[in-house]
């Protein structure tokens, strides 16, 4: 998969608006995490040749930051903020209705490569807790029915290739 | 409820509930958008910079630095070492991540466009001619909301070139951070928005100096852009009014956890948090209030006792706390605080950037040893030593993070020493949960 000629172009489309090359070293891997669903060695490898970089300074930077995924992830990452304010509003309740259905824990991916499930940090929707991300989307004031529903939702629009939780995105427009 | 502040007045969100607010058309037929920057810009960049200082703007990213005195830190013609002019930058903080701190969401949802203008205008007055918007990663949607105000903002003539014939030109670019709390910190913000490791950086030189790029640069947070026309197109004197002598204007509260209508607030600063929790409908289901974390996790926590204080940064830190990033949790009666202490306490763990062995260690040990007590492994002398690793913490390391981590650990160990020797006593939370059959061991009814 490696870098495609569309994020390439992306990039140059952007380049001037940064005083060096290296700014578009995080908008280059959030293309590249959008359209593999991670960060492979190969991939380093080839943003480090595009933007003039050693391999050994793009790894420090993509490890360094958590949206980017240094392994194969689930078609559709679930994350489910468990901090404070969604914690005093049952976020616990989501974390184990979505281990559940799923049968996975958090952390893990399903076994068909659909769901990855995990923790996330707070997602600054304190007042509408809990909230979760369902790729792209935030989901808020969540119960746990609707949490069922929108996986359910998930899967079907997955089996039908219809594009999940990136309801916003324009394919090759930046930001 | 009546806010006993004859001068007060919503700032910023006064018609965040219309439709259509966050569009262009809204901010200029019904917002007087972007009078003030024509008025800013017929100022010469001291006069700016003057009226904002004597507004008593103080910045909402959580420190509450003077903004005025701010940007008037930066040099005003800077030469590189071969007399060359050096560009010069402005940042926008938009990396709110502080847990229980939504209000700058609200900002860029609901009224990006007064955002925008603060930042033209706070352009001007440090003569920049470039803002960047390091807005986090997570932000998808409100991101390219962000973006689509900037693109109507160049159509219509207040960014790119001579900005409203005025000779003065601005570019505004957004930069996506990628999920690192510490990102929010200035000078790791500043490390990220180079492509780097989003690690903070030892001050002095301060980015006034050395910020972006190596370019003198000013960092501010969302909100106090935000604040930025009114004072221009009002004047300093009205929001210099509704404040406190130390601190003018409002502030946006974003009040969460356990009342009845959470959401953001914009209130004068002479509310109480007692005040602050009535406006926000009360505590949820009719509970007595335990606790209060007032200005985001890193804020000391208040017992429901201390929650007569005002809101205003002067009152909060007399009180030991701090107003910090305007979000207050309420915490209820049935929760155990050794256990919303670990919650705390294990996002900082998980997000220390590990460059101070002391922050990098502390903050591990500390979430730990909260873990342990929860779990009935905890001793006596596990207090003192949370204690002790808190003094080693503060004020020893690279960036305030360190600092924030002690908020919740001491505050808690100090305020409710009796529920962390319950647990120990009684061998962890179930085991008291069990016996206790309900957990309220104080409260109070707001
Ligand atoms: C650990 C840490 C996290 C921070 N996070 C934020 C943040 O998310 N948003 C923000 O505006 N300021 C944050 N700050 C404060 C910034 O360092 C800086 O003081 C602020 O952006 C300056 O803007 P102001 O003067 O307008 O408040 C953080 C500080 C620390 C130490
Ligand atoms: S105090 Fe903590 S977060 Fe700040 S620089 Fe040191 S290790 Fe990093
Ligand atoms: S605590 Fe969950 S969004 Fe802030």
């Amino acid at each position: 998969m490696a870098v495609t000629e569309q994020i390439k172009k992306t990039m140059e489309g952007i380049r001037h608006q940064f005083p060096t090359e290296q700014a578009l070293l995080l908008p280059m891997l959030h293309e590249v995490q959008n359209h593999n669903g991670w960060v492979s060695m190969d991939d380093m490898r080839a943003i480090g040749e595009f933007l003039h970089l050693p391999l050994s300074k793009v790894r420090e930077v993509t490890s360094f930051y958590t949206m980017y995924k240094l392994e194969p992830q689930g078609k559709v990452d679930i994350q489910i903020c468990t901090n404070i304010s969604c914690w005093l509003n049952g976020a616990d309740k989501l974390v184990s209705c979505a281990e559940k259905k799923l049968g996975i824990k958090c952390g893990e991916t399903t076994s068909d490569g659909n769901f990855t499930l995990s923790h996330v940090e707070c997602l600054a929707a304190c007042g509408t807790a809990p909230a979760i991300m369902l790729n792209e989307d935030y989901y808020e004031s969540l119960d746990t029915p609707q949490l069922e529903k929108l996986l359910d939702q998930a899967t079907s629009d997955l089996a039908a290739n219809k594009k999940v939780g990136k309801s916003t995105r324009v394919d090759g427009v930046w930001p | 409820m009546m806010y006993n502040n004859e001068h007060f007045e919503p700032v910023i969100t006064p018609n965040v509930d219309k439709a259509g607010c966050d569009t262009l058309d809204f901010y200029l037929k019904n917002e007087d958008g972007y009078k003030a920057l024509e008025k800013a810009l017929k100022m010469k960049p001291a006069e700016v910079v003057d009226e904002v200082k004597k507004s008593n703007l103080r910045g909402r990213g959580g420190a509450g630095f003077p903004t005025g005195m701010k940007w008037s830190f930066m040099p005003a013609a800077p030469v590189d070492k071969d007399g060359k002019p050096k560009p010069k930058y402005l940042v926008c903080n938009a990396d709110e991540g502080e847990p229980g701190t939504f209000k700058d969401r609200l900002i860029f949802t609901k009224t990006p466009h007064r955002m925008i203008e603060g930042m033209i205008i706070a352009c001007h007055a440090i003569a920049s001619n470039k803002g960047f918007i390091y807005v986090r990663g997570e932000w998808f949607k409100e991101t390219r909301l962000m973006q689509k105000a900037i693109d109507d903002a160049y159509k219509a003539g207040y960014l790119g070139k001579n900005i409203l014939g005025s000779g003065f030109d601005c570019d505004m670019v957004i930069y996506r951070g990628a999920g690192a709390y510490i990102c929010g910190e200035e000078t790791a913000l500043l490390n990220s928005l180079e492509g780097k490791r989003g690690e903070p950086r030892l001050k002095p030189p301060f980015p006034a100096q050395v910020g972006a790029y190596g370019m003198p640069s000013c960092v501010n947070n969302v909100e106090t852009f935000a604040a930025v026309p009114y004072i221009i197109l009002k004047g300093w004197e009205k929001y210099a009014k509704m404040g406190t002598e130390r601190s003018g204007g409002t502030r946006l509260l974003g009040v969460s956890g356990q009342v009845n209508k959470p959401g953001v607030y914009e209130l004068p600063m002479n509310l109480s948090i007692n005040d602050v929790i009535q406006v926000a409908g009360g505590v949820k289901g009719g509970k007595k209030l335990k606790a209060v974390i007032p200005g985001g996790a890193s804020a000391p926590m208040l017992t429901a006792a201390e929650c007569g204080v005002l809101t205003d940064y002067d009152s909060l830190a007399k009180a030991g706390t701090m107003a910090g990033s305007g979000g207050v949790i309420v915490i209820d009666e049935t929760v155990s605080i050794v256990e919303a202490a670990y919650t705390l306490l294990k996002f900082y763990e998980h997000e220390s950037c590990g460059q101070c062995s002391q922050c990098r260690e502390g903050s591990h040990w500390l979430a730990r040893m909260f873990k342990r007590i929860l779990d009935g492994g905890g001793t006596q002398d596990d207090l003192d030593y949370i204690a002790k690793i808190c003094g080693n913490m503060a004020g020893q390391t690279i960036c305030a993070f360190a600092d924030a981590v002690t908020g919740p650990a001491l505050s808690s160990v100090k305020k409710f020493r009796h529920e962390f020797e319950e647990l120990i006593r009684n061998g962890g939370l179930e085991k008291t949960r069990a016996h206790t059959h309900s957990y309220v061991t104080e409260g109070a009814h707001v």
